[in-house]
């Protein structure tokens, strides 16, 4: 760690420099434009038996988003990272291809939903956001400052869907808060809150983390006036969202919390004492919730509970048989039935593209999810300051936990919990705030990038030798 | 539309696919080590400004350091050979100078060479680096005398 850690530091002091790289970016979102807009046609082409009528709106529609993202990186974070706008424009074309296809489906079933329609306004507002994003933050910097504010405004957010009048309850979770005609998950804004939060704490008690405490059982607890606060507020999130049996992001959470306490002061015994809290945590939920026991046994035993005992695998049943079916290159669109699955649109999402699309298509997109992760790690490496690399650390791991916990509960890997698959499931809420998380990443890229400024006294030096030689003289 | 067409639009839509995961990550490849900037670009501004040649190796002789000295604080007069560059100075165990003081960091900051020329490097410490009494939030050059505080811990490069 500390290797890696000195290095891109000496990099840039060893004479080499990162170049813009915004040829590259544009050259990846035209391929990342034939992903959605290809993606749209094929559909077309194999429900409805021809090219779609709005190909050329929608596609239109589409490159106008992504060449203004592309554009208003290239006047104000010119050195940002090259790959993480076109992956993400890819994975959202996707969806948004995936979710038309569903559509198409329930139109053919009577039950029409215009949930691709809906979607595709929610991206356009999340590339407004990012715009905005990018124009309004600067330097990422000034986001320490609002260290305790984010974690104050984070717990209000979470506690909004319990309140009555505005609080709503869907599916058996209470996360959802309806004004007027919108509905909004403000978990979904509150998790990037909480990674400034835990950033700008983190990176200033560190050291008192890392050194000052006891040895207790192989691992040094710090004091609890270094720990308390964050503890505090973790815990209060963390009870909330299982009190909204939002079991998870509840995950999520925890699992941010403890990568990024174990980044920030190097100790490997964390991700023991989260591992062990992690297993106390969960027996304890097992044998208090019915409804956590039902979940875990439907992930051992999904035929006891398909077609009997009130049909409740149906959903991760019907997935795998969908994805069995669909094998290593898929049906082809059209060809599936993906609309068997309920909420094939939102959590479902990956068993529709295995299914259509194939192992295949279903491995790019992981690919794709760990290209996002690697740039955001790759930032924290390269970035000069530690509020920066914890975030990005931050944000980053947000995408690799929230990745695994859903594709994992899909594919049955570990048990079923709710989550959006960042980018490609129906929902405004994740969609919007995951385009600002790359905003924030892409500007802490641009910072981290960009060569660092002329060094500032080069004058005096030159003011040293030229006294030097009129001496020898 | 026949199964043929159907397939091969399938086929080709995958391939477009991974034909996209595999130029991003070329495009990261290419970027692993950005761009060698060339010797002359860097310091040419620099180098252009300096003294004539001939008078430059007996100030080089005379103005070279070779040891990191501690001047002030609780490790006073400890030193480093500039040999072993770059240098880390902080509170952990991979320190090259550990300082014993409660306001420094566990990496707290780096001293390295380009050319002839010396810099300190803050490596996101609480309390900063400072040269002079100016804190410093970028690398920064140093010369022979220098005082660099880090804490109640001042170092110097010395001859």
């Amino acid at each position: 760690m500390s290797q890696t850690a000195a290095t891109p530091g000496s990099s840039s002091l060893m004479g080499f420099v990162h170049r813009r790289r915004r040829g590259a970016e544009l050259f990846l979102l035209v391929l990342a434009l034939a992903v959605g807009i290809g993606a749209y046609a094929a559909v077309g082409i194999g429900v409805q038996e021809k090219v779609p009528a709005d190909l050329l709106g929608y596609g239109g529609w589409l490159a106008a988003l992504v060449i203004v993202a592309h554009v208003v990186i290239r006047f104000v974070a010119p050195y940002a990272d090259p790959v993480l706008l076109p992956v993400v424009a890819a994975l959202n074309g996707l969806g948004l291809a995936v979710i038309h296809r569903l559509d198409l489906a329930k139109e053919a079933a009577d039950k029409p939903h215009a949930f691709a329609q809906q979607q595709l306004t929610w991206m356009t507002l999340g590339v407004v956001l990012f715009v905005v994003t990018l124009l309004a933050l600067r330097d990422h910097r000034v986001l320490q400052r609002f260290t305790y504010t984010s974690g104050l405004a984070a717990i209000v957010l979470l506690l909004l869907p319990m309140l009555p009048g505005i609080g709503r309850t869907i599916n058996g979770a209470r996360i959802w808060i309806h004004v007027g005609p919108f509905s909004f998950q403000p978990g979904e804004v509150a998790k990037v809150l909480l990674v400034v939060t835990f950033s700008g704490y983190l990176v200033l008690h560190r050291d008192a983390l890392a050194l000052a405490g006891r040895r207790f059982l192989f691992v040094d607890l710090p004091r609890g006036r270094d720990l308390g606060p964050i503890l505090v507020m973790w815990v209060v999130s963390l009870g909330i969202l299982v009190r909204q049996q939002d079991l998870g992001s509840s995950l999520l959470f925890f699992g941010l919390f403890l990568v990024m306490l174990y980044v920030a002061t190097e100790r490997p015994g964390w991700l023991v004492v989260g591992g062990l809290l992690f297993a106390a945590g969960a027996t304890l939920a097992y044998y208090l919730f019915s409804h956590v026991q039902v979940r875990f046994d439907i992930w051992l035993h999904p035929f006891d509970y398909y077609n009997k005992n009130g049909d409740q695998a149906f959903q991760p049943v019907e997935a795998q048989f969908g994805m069995g079916w669909g094998g290593l290159i898929g049906r082809g669109f059209g060809d599936g039935d993906p609309n068997r699955v309920p909420f094939a649109e939102s959590d479902f999402i990956v068993a529709a593209i295995g299914e259509e699309l194939g192992l295949t298509a279903v491995i790019a997109v992981i690919l794709l999810y760990g290209l996002i992760v690697e740039r955001a790690l790759r930032i924290a490496l390269i970035c000069r300051d530690g509020f920066g690399k914890l975030m990005a650390t931050g944000l980053g791991s947000i995408f690799a936990l929230q990745v695994f916990v859903v594709v994992g509960g899909v594919t049955s890997l570990i048990p079923l919990t709710g989550l959006t698959t960042p980018f490609l499931s129906y929902g405004g809420s994740s969609l919007i705030a995951n385009w600002v998380i790359v905003a924030i990443l892409l500007r802490i890229s641009d910072q981290a990038r960009r060569p660092a400024p002329q060094l500032s006294d080069d004058t005096a030096a030159i003011g040293d030798d030229a006294t030097q030689v009129v001496k020898l003289g | 539309m026949s199964e043929l067409t159907l397939f091969l639009i399938r086929i080709s839509y995958l391939a477009i696919l991974w034909i996209f995961v595999l130029s991003a990550i070329s495009v990261i490849r290419s970027d692993m080590f950005g761009a060698r900037v060339p010797e002359a670009a860097r310091g040419g501004g620099r180098a252009a400004g300096r003294t004539p040649k001939p008078a430059k190796p007996p100030s080089r002789r005379r103005g070279t350091p070779t040891h990191l000295l501690v001047t002030e604080g609780s490790n006073a007069g400890e030193r480093v050979d500039l040999a072993n560059a770059p240098i880390l100075i902080g509170r952990g165990a991979d320190a090259a100078i550990r300082l014993d003081d409660d306001y420094v960091s566990t990496r707290h900051a780096r001293i390295a060479a380009s050319g002839e020329t010396w810099f300190v490097e803050d490596l996101g410490s609480t309390n900063g680096t400072y040269v002079g009494t100016v804190r410093i939030t970028q690398p920064t050059t140093i010369t022979l005398g220098t005082q660099v505080r880090i804490g109640k811990t001042i170092l110097e490069l010395r001859k």
